[in-house]
């Protein structure tokens, strides 16, 4: 709903004064061919009753759920795109830390006219796998990513690398496509060496019914060798925390569906939009527990898993609430001899988490959001969260992915 | 797998092979003058409908494996598809309909654009840089449209170029006929004040000369307001108006508010074909604006 960063229209919708230049005069001036620019301004305030870093029971070599306190900024996302030429266009979203620092959220090229269905894409991109991943934040429906995608793909995964999509001639909407990365980005390691680090594959398919209801669903696989990969301040059988080491293969399969409904297909009034993904992610090698201290490498492997399911529902133009529903999986692990009395294998709980927004939006422009959840991802910690968000975008319009 | 995927792409691709020209039109009206001057030699898909907001469409799947598989894609253009019409044609990886390409056809660039804003901003709501884009409304707009897109189809299937030729020599005729007939009835509609939901009638209002006294949005594409209809209610107790009209697609609760006050007709405009049940095809389209007019006068 709310996508622009990564899309745009050919010509260029430049800030303020480039574009009356434009559209005064657009035979002679350079800037007639500058970029699509577009600037995401976003912030909030967090209220939250627990230590945000804490991470959810059972998944403490995983990513954990990140939220900020008090009054905070957040991300500022800066996007620029265009054609390069008659065979490519490139896009690149710069992401500024409050703190200070730019980093590079995405910066790819995409070609533009290999025809027949196929789509190459390369650089640092959101990866296909999921139906969330490739959504940018500005236009999530809730504050923060479901909490499968925070600790199974530290919120969404982007590789640096290829990916090719092929769309079939087909009546229904039927793509296939394929990922090979450095493996950067959790779970992957990044190493600096010949070679792909990380690969994914998934399909879509998708349809109509009638005018008043669209779908989408998906599967995925992704799968990478970890190496070295450290993890800090897991709990041990004796209390402690401790830093271990875990080099194996992950393998991540998914599902996901999406279906939304708007009555007459008049989206601008009202529509319904219901969607749900799970994950499964299994992870097979060697653990080395307590690195600093005892350093005992035996085998390690485990299955985890989440899913979550949302709702939300445009009810009056402008005004939208939103149900989601999160749960995970911590999976009981199979640990060799010499780490049995050393790592949890069984934390016996599921993590989970249901949340709660409304969102206001003055125009497809801007959204004003409030959101609850009450957090049951931590054992014993249960934390009610309240997030005011604003997101704020300038700059060329661009087109809003499904 | 790799069976269940063959078997699947070939059950998929066993439609009927390229007979026709594959059109997708973004809009019902281009879908209906493509019919005009295509008939049987092309397959038509219309990507929205009469009832669906045409700014806010979204890019769905459906619509993108519709692009795929076009010859050519036919839009209004000016901006009134860009929140989906860029992804659609990205995703779709076909390569003869990319903007620029001969297949891909905007209406509007070849008609005569009304309300260019001077300045761009935001901050006055939902503007397009290339003008107003809802050109379908004056039927006039049809004719440079008509014979742009059917030299389109002629370059894009020069076997059929007769057929396409006559088609359009007969569909300019029979529309200019039908031009002065609407001309002539809607006579006592020139001159006439009235009040619009949307921004989304100039042309209509050039055409006929009607005369817009306010716009029920505060700014194009915002809400209409409590505060903000009170305020046009007062402009109306000093410009009075005869009627306040909408599109089809157009929640009605605003203009009925209005209509009830101010005591004048809620004229609901198909605005496109399939907008009401008058209006089946382009002729009907207009007919039927006509005649809702007239009664709205009354």
């Amino acid at each position: 709903m709310f996508k622009r960063i990564c899309s745009s229209t050919a010509m260029a919708v430049l800030l303020s004064h480039s574009i009356q230049a434009a559209a005064a005069d657009n035979s002679n001036a350079d800037n007639a061919f500058n970029p699509a620019f577009s600037l995401i301004l976003s912030g909030g305030y967090g209220n939250l009753q627990q230590d945000p870093a804490i991470p959810a029971t059972g998944f403490a070599m995983n990513p954990a759920p990140e939220h900020e306190q008090g009054f905070n900024l957040g991300e500022s996302e800066m996007g620029i795109s265009a054609n390069i030429d008659p065979q490519f266009r490139g896009a690149a979203t710069l992401a500024l830390d409050p703190a200070g620092g730019v980093s590079v959220e995405n910066a790819f090229v995409q070609t533009t006219s290999l025809g027949d269905g196929l789509n190459l894409k390369f650089g640092r991109f959101f990866s296909g796998l999921g139906y969330l991943n490739e959504h940018h934040a500005h236009a999530w429906d809730f504050t923060d990513q479901p909490l499968v995608y925070a600790v199974l793909w530290e919120n969404q995964l982007a590789d640096d690398g290829l990916q090719l999509k092929w769309l079939a001639p087909t009546e229904m909407f039927f793509e296939i496509g394929g990922e090979v990365g450095k493996g950067r980005g959790f779970p992957g390691t990044e190493r600096a060496k010949n070679g792909s680090g990380a690969g994914v594959l998934f399909v879509h398919v998708g349809d109509d019914i009638g005018i008043e209801h669209s779908w989408r669903a998906g599967a995925s696989l992704h799968r990478t060798r970890r190496v070295d990969a450290e993890s800090v301040d897991v709990p041990d059988m004796g209390g402690n925390a401790v830093i271990n080491l875990f080099t194996g293969d992950s393998q991540t399969v998914g599902l996901d569906l999406v279906w939304k409904y708007a009555p007459d297909g008049n989206v601008r009034n009202s529509y319904v939009k219901l969607q749900a993904e799970y994950f499964r992610r299994k992870e097979d090698g060697e653990l080395s527990y307590d690195t600093e201290g005892a350093n005992v490498t035996d085998s390690y492997t485990i299955t985890q898993s989440g899913f979550y399911v949302q709702g939300v529902y445009q009810f009056m133009p402008r005004w939208r609430s939103g149900l989601r529903y999160d749960r995970l999986d911590p999976g009981v692990a199979q640990v060799g001899a010499l780490n049995a009395g050393n790592v949890i294998a069984d934390y016996a709980y599921n993590p989970s988490r249901t949340t709660l927004m409304v969102d206001y939006s003055a125009s497809e422009f801007s959204r004003l959001r409030l959101q609850l959840a009450h957090d049951n991802s931590r054992q014993g910690l249960a934390d009610n969260q309240f997030f005011v968000q604003y997101i704020m975008s300038l700059g060329a319009h661009g087109a809003h992915q499904y | 797998m790799k069976k269940v995927l063959c078997a699947f792409l070939l059950f998929a691709l066993g439609t009927p092979a390229h007979a026709a020209l594959n059109i997708f039109a973004c809009e019902p009206e281009w879908a209906a003058l493509i019919q005009e001057l295509a008939g049987d030699k092309a397959s038509v898909y219309t990507a929205t409908g009469a009832l669906q907001d045409p700014h806010h469409i979204e890019a769905r799947p459906s619509l993108i494996a519709k692009a795929r598989r076009a010859d050519l894609v036919v839009c209004t253009g000016a901006e009134l598809e860009m929140a989906w019409l860029p992804v659609v044609l990205r995703e779709s990886g076909n390569s003869r309909v990319q903007p620029g390409s001969v297949g891909y056809f905007e209406a509007a660039s070849v008609v005569h654009m009304l309300e260019v804003p001077t300045r761009l901003d935001r901050g006055d709501g939902d503007v397009h840089a290339q003008g107003n884009p809802h050109i379908q409304t004056d039927p006039r707009n049809f004719l440079p449209v008509a014979d742009a897109l059917g030299n389109r189809l002629i370059q894009l299937d020069p076997a059929n170029a007769a057929d396409y030729r006559q088609r359009l020599a007969a569909f300019t005729q029979r529309w200019s006929d039908a031009i002065a007939g609407w001309e002539k009835q809607a006579a006592p509609l020139r001159g006439a004040p009235v009040v619009v939901q949307h921004q989304g009638f100039p042309y209509l209002s050039a055409w006929l000369g009607l005369k817009e006294v306010t716009t029920l949005e505060p700014k194009p594409g915002m809400e209409p307001s409590a505060a903000h209809l009170s305020q046009v209610l007062n402009t109306l107790q000093q410009h009075p108006a005869k009627m306040v009209l909408r599109a089809a697609y157009q929640d009605g609760r605003p203009s009925e508010w209005i209509s009830q006050r101010a005591h004048i007709a809620a004229v609901e405009l198909p605005y496109t074909v399939g907008g009401s049940e008058g209006a089946k095809d382009l002729f009907g389209l207009f007919d039927d604006t006509v005649s809702r007019l007239l009664v709205g006068l009354k």
